[in-house]
């Protein structure tokens, strides 16, 4: 029984981040409104940040910061870090990309129903 | 196909993404147990080879330098492509923007103390803004954190305010103007060192006392540069979004205000 | 620590799934607010104050504001065409 919780355990964050992107394109898929699939693709980029911190993640281990800790102390992964980072200040700047999108559409054809867009010619 | 179609194909589909996502990642080493070896090696070497005591901003603007003027470039276009996309068209004019949008209900005016507390909060926030771009390399902070704090001065005097002393405060021209002087900044930050005989974005300026702020070498440097474009082009999307949501109207519409 | 750890993960999860279920926009919007600053105190849980930084401003400010804003323009134009 304690096997298995902590079989659980191990791969949570794991699972969550699956969870996360599958539900994700679930309403990417079936959504009826532009902005609610921007949204849902926020979602989807945030369970690449779960994923990349819960690999880089040590128990017991401090944040990577040396300033007023010996160097030699168990540390995080910084680099999963670094790459996180930088993924969060960029995904705001494409999803107003995507929203300025949204607006071009509504102003040109009439809806914000991607389904009905689909069907547009020319 | 109809959307009851679509939606059966992506339910089967997307219960066989999650089973072979989850079986891949069950072959990783578990959570909270990291083997390394990157992790490690950094952890070990930036003190001493870069003189930084924050890795993450070491990594970020040092070891993986080349990556992140990548990245940069990537938010460059982006805020590029939403301030075209976001432009006055030719039937387009400009009008005032209105105080309230929805005939049918009275809202009340922006209270004091919100007006005061704005107004007492925008220094402390430019002041920690320059402090954490100033200081990416020895506690936690950067240009890209640094930078997204700055860009936050003028939302706030937006959300306590209204839209004209946003307008007052923000100046489209500067703005675009930092932003490429962070942009162009750092890809020639690399040039130099190819000036110096070294390869693109190797370090140059001595490195310096390890814990002061003048220390690091091109890590600060690029921290500077990186914290000007990213607020310069986060207060240049606000302005596009702002400019379109409030001001601009297509010629035949008729204007909406307080009557 | 772990329950600390496992707690915030299924609340993140749980989230998640409750912002891609509400279809009206509007009332998404709200739910992302709480979605970012949720992420934001994961990323401080996890031992990542930098990725925390980032995300406070930009997924509990600057994105939802964008969002209402897009909103706002596009409800203008759906009266101004009725």
């Amino acid at each position: 029984m304690s096997q298995a919780a902590g079989e659980f355990l191990r791969m949570l964050p794991f699972l969550v981040a699956a969870w996360l992107f599958v539900v994700g394109l679930y309403g990417i898929v079936t959504s009826r409104h532009l902005v609610h699939q921007i949204i849902c693709l926020i979602v989807v980029q945030s369970s690449t940040y779960v994923l990349l911190l819960a690999v880089g993640y040590r128990t017991g281990a401090v944040a990577p910061y040396f300033y007023d800790v010996p160097v030699h102390t168990p540390a995080v992964d910084p680099v999963v870090q670094a790459l996180a980072l930088t993924d969060v200040v960029v995904e705001a700047a494409v999803t107003a990309l995507l929203l300025a999108f949204a607006v071009q559409a509504h102003k040109r054809f009439g809806t914000l129903d991607p389904h009905e867009l689909v069907q547009i010619k020319g | 196909m109809n959307h009851r179609a679509r939606t059966a194909l992506f339910l089967v589909g997307g219960l066989g993404l999650l089973c072979f996502y989850v079986w891949g990642l069950h072959g990783l080493p578990g959570f909270g147990h990291y083997p390394g070896p990157y992790g490690d090696l950094i952890n070990s070497l930036t003190v001493f080879e870069r003189h930084a005591t924050d890795a993450v901003t070491a990594v970020n603007f040092d070891y993986r330098g080349f990556d992140t003027l990548g990245e940069e470039f990537i938010l460059f276009a982006s805020v590029m492509g939403a301030n075209l996309l976001l432009r006055k068209q030719k039937d387009d004019r400009e009008e005032d923007p209105p105080l309230d949008q929805a005939e049918d209900r009275v809202v009340p005016p922006t209270s004091d103390a919100v007006r005061v507390t704005g107004l007492a909060l925008v220094l402390p926030i430019v002041v920690f803004g320059l402090y954490t771009i100033s200081h990416g390399q020895l506690t936690p902070g950067g240009g890209f954190q640094g930078g997204v704090i700055l860009a936050s001065m003028p939302l706030i005097i937006y959300l306590c305010g209204d839209y004209k002393s946003f307008d007052h405060v923000t100046s489209h021209v500067l703005s675009e103007i930092t932003e490429a002087l962070g942009a162009g900044g750092y890809a020639i930050a690399g040039l130099i060192s190819i000036m110096f005989g070294l390869n693109y974005l190797t370090n140059f300026i001595p490195l310096g006392q390890t814990g002061d702020v003048l220390s690091s070498g091109t890590i600060l440097l690029i921290s500077v540069l990186t914290g000007l474009e990213v607020a310069g082009g986060l207060v240049v999307l606000m302005i596009s979004f702002f400019r379109q949501s409030l001001v601009y109207r297509k010629t035949d519409e008729e204007s909406r205000g307080p009557r | 620590m772990i329950v600390l750890q496992a707690g915030i993960l299924l609340f993140v999860g749980v989230v998640g799934t409750a912002v891609v279920f509400t279809r009206n926009p509007l009332n998404q919007v709200i739910g992302l607010t709480f979605y970012g600053l949720l992420m934001a105190l994961m990323f401080f849980i996890f031992q990542a104050p930098d990725v925390a930084f980032s995300q406070i401003v930009i997924g509990a400010v600057v994105l939802p504001l964008m969002v209402l804003l897009t909103l706002a323009k596009l409800k203008v134009k759906e009266q101004s065409r009725k």
